[in-house]
């Protein structure tokens, strides 16, 4: 999966007066439209037996999804391991997964894009892109696991004849406030960025079809300047908006726990403990998509190892950060001298879900570690498989958070082992094919690199090194 | 312009799809909202019934007490249909051979009930209490409206939760003395006063109102 970009970058010298370029291959205005639009453009020209395999594969996947939902609506949610005192099994921890993994899209196109960050470039179409698709899957959960989804807007507070409100006061509330806006905002993002590269589309069209689509996305972009000055306009605004939702969203989400009383949730570390999590899960995720992509379709001097080593860079931080609270939650159990809030941590760590608890700390907080080492962090294989750690990592994370927490609260007499059905498991992998399916047409389809925006940093690299 | 396919008059479209995108998502809620509501599909029902039973006449004109025929509601949560021996108890003597009553003296020689069509007609998952309201002072006007005035029964009030709940957070504009239950013509000289009275009375009038479950078991 190396190639000589990546070669390059490795035999660099940590030398600021000849660092690698963010582009590389001597990249220019009509190369860089060839190599991206040539992603979506090389489906015309070759008929790609392994994407069709891929969606092949994926769309398998989202119709099995699709059958156990129906079965689901149809029957209960009874199906899943869903069973007092876990009533919060998998659906919750399957949302809370995806929700986290929809961080990175943000973080990358708005804070990094405030900071000035040229490198997000590289990779924030991609990173929005999987934003929107994870809120996708993060949305399905809660909305099928309300039991009567007939009713399902019900969470909206809409005038209706019976004068019944949603529980202001209720954090689940809060939640699909916070995500249904987090979703609205990051597709508006990811669209505005869009225009000018659907455009570039749209002028590299061969067929009528193909033409007339990307110009009716467009919106009749022709690159005036008047389009550019407003469009860069409203690109800050969306940016400044979207800036506090990266940190609101999970915060809100930690909420759904931390404002119960049970021990294990109910403590206040929970918001910045989340939002790290989520930062760092969705890192994660982009070195996992981002890397074969790369490989794949040739784009190694667009998103360059020096790209990856950064995100390895941020995955190390917020790891530490999510080892830091673990340990934290550890000593304040201690320190409160809450029995309940002591025994509930002990419990995590060396009570009947030990295993998952230790699988969640080799994942999070050991694996990451690794990435102190600089050989490491330049190395692709290394990277794509310490990313899949901290997926799993993460998705345990959750798991340990929810289950060991209900299955033993106060009352001995009513603990209970969650046992989770083949449904439970059935429902998480075919949110992973819907996931994937959108991604391929993703990728098949639109502009897998902000293109326009690469443009913007060229001339940067030129003028000065 | 370079880069633009289509004709100029799609921008106009292009610009008032936001338009037409809100404004729709305004109206359907409007419409299901109020065009939904029992408000709208249900105040105004009114079956025929097969035997052509006048309220106005029998209630109104000749006085007869709601409880004559529907004599469980002081004691059960449901208000009895008279079976056609309540019928009977004047009709064979009375107008027995009114071409009107024919269903009925049918019903009186064959055992077969009268099949009446109910028009007050709540969900089954409300578990509504009609002891529960008579024997606190709820007048059956408040719920049936003028049956008295009736020659065929209609369905005057919504029936909807909203509309429960809007009594059920304020009992004291409703509420009677127990003694004028199935007067229809009743009014209160000061209701306000009357109201917060008789609402104090016994330990409280105290409808459920937050829980679910006072309704809905």
């Amino acid at each position: 999966m190396s190639s000589q970009y990546d070669l390059e970058i490795q035999t660099a010298l940590e030398d600021p007066t000849s660092r690698p370029h963010l582009v590389m291959g001597g990249a220019t205005f009509a190369s860089i439209d060839d190599d991206v639009a040539g992603v979506s453009e090389g489906f015309l020209k070759k008929t790609s037996l392994a994407w069709y395999a891929m969606f092949g594969a994926s769309i398998s996947v989202l119709a099995m999804l699709g059958a156990v939902v129906v079965y689901l609506i149809s029957t209960g949610v009874g199906i899943w391991g869903n069973q007092s005192p876990v009533f919060w099994g998998w659906p919750i921890v399957n949302f809370v997964f995806w929700v986290g993994i929809a961080h990175a899209g943000t973080l990358i196109s708005a804070i990094l894009f405030l900071l000035k960050q040229d490198w997000r470039t590289s990779i924030n179409r991609f990173a929005e892109a999987m934003t929107i698709f994870a809120v996708c899957c993060a949305g399905l959960f809660p909305a099928i696991h309300v039991g009567r989804i007939w009713v399902v807007y019900w969470l909206f507070p809409i005038p209706n004849q019976m004068e019944m409100w949603p529980n202001f006061r209720s954090p689940l509330l809060w939640d699909v406030f916070a995500v249904s806006t987090y979703a609205t905002v990051s597709l508006l993002f990811w669209y505005m960025g869009l225009i000018p590269d659907l455009a570039t589309f749209r002028d590299r069209a061969t067929s009528k079809i193909r033409q007339g689509a990307y110009a009716f996305f467009s919106l009749g972009w022709t690159g005036s300047s008047r389009h550019w000055h407003r469009y860069e306009k409203a690109y800050l605004i969306l940016a400044g908006l979207a800036t506090p939702l990266v940190l609101s969203v999970h915060t809100v989400v930690s909420f759904d726990f931390a404002v119960s009383q049970l021990p294990g949730w109910h403590t206040t570390i929970f918001p910045p403990y989340f939002v790290a999590g989520a930062i760092f899960s969705g890192f994660a995720m982009v070195l996992t998509l981002m890397i074969p992509v790369r490989a794949i379709f040739g784009l190694q001097h667009i998103v360059t190892l020096r790209h990856l080593e950064v995100v390895s860079k941020v995955i190390l931080a917020t790891g530490s950060m999510v080892g830091y609270a673990y340990a934290m939650e550890f000593f304040v159990a201690w320190y409160s001298g809450n029995p309940y809030e002591q025994f509930a941590f002990t419990n995590r760590a060396f009570g009947p879900y030990a295993w998952a608890y230790w699988i969640m700390v080799s994942c999070n907080v050991i694996s990451p570690q690794l990435f102190w080492f600089k050989k490491l962090r330049q190395s692709v294989p290394a990277l794509f498989v310490i990313s899949i750690f901290v997926n799993i990592g993460m998705w345990f994370e959750r798991f340990v958070i929810t289950v060991t927490s209900l299955s033993r609260d106060f009352l001995p007499g009513s603990w209970a082992y969650f046992q989770p059905t083949p449904f439970d498991a059935l429902t998480l992998i075919g949110s992973f094919g819907l996931f994937f399916t959108l991604f391929l047409l993703f990728i098949r389809f639109l502009p897998i690199i902000a293109i326009s925006e690469i443009k913007g940093i060229l001339h940067k690299q030129e003028s000065h090194h | 312009m370079e880069g633009n396919i289509f004709p100029a008059w799609t921008s106009k479209v292009r610009d008032l799809l936001p338009l037409a995108l809100g404004g729709g998502g305004l109206y359907v809620v409007t419409l299901v909202t109020f065009g939904f509501s029992p408000e709208t599909l249900a105040v105004g029902y009114q079956p025929e019934q097969p035997v052509a039973f006048s309220h106005r006449m029998h209630a109104g004109e000749l006085g007869l007490d709601c409880r004559y025929c529907h004599n469980t509601v002081e004691q059960g949560a449901k208000a009895a249909i008279p079976p056609t021996q309540t019928c009977m108890n004047c009709h064979d003597k009375i107008r027995t051979d009114s071409e009107l009553l024919q269903p009925v003296r049918d019903s009186w020689e064959t055992g077969e009930p009268i099949r009446w069509n109910r028009v007050h007609d709540l969900p089954d998952y409300v578990f509504f209490n009609h002891s529960a309201h008579v024997t606190r002072g709820v007048g059956c006007v408040e719920c049936h409206g003028r049956i008295d005035q009736m020659d065929v029964v209609r369905q005057e009030e919504p029936l909807s939760m909203g509309w429960c709940l809007d009594c059920h957070r304020n009992p004291e504009d409703v509420l009677r003395p127990v003694s004028e239950v199935t007067n229809m013509e009743w009014e209160a000289d000061d209701q306000a006063a009357l109201g917060a009275h008789l609402a104090a009375e016994r330990g409280g009038i105290n409808p459920p109102v937050l829980s679910c479950s006072g309704c809905h078991r």
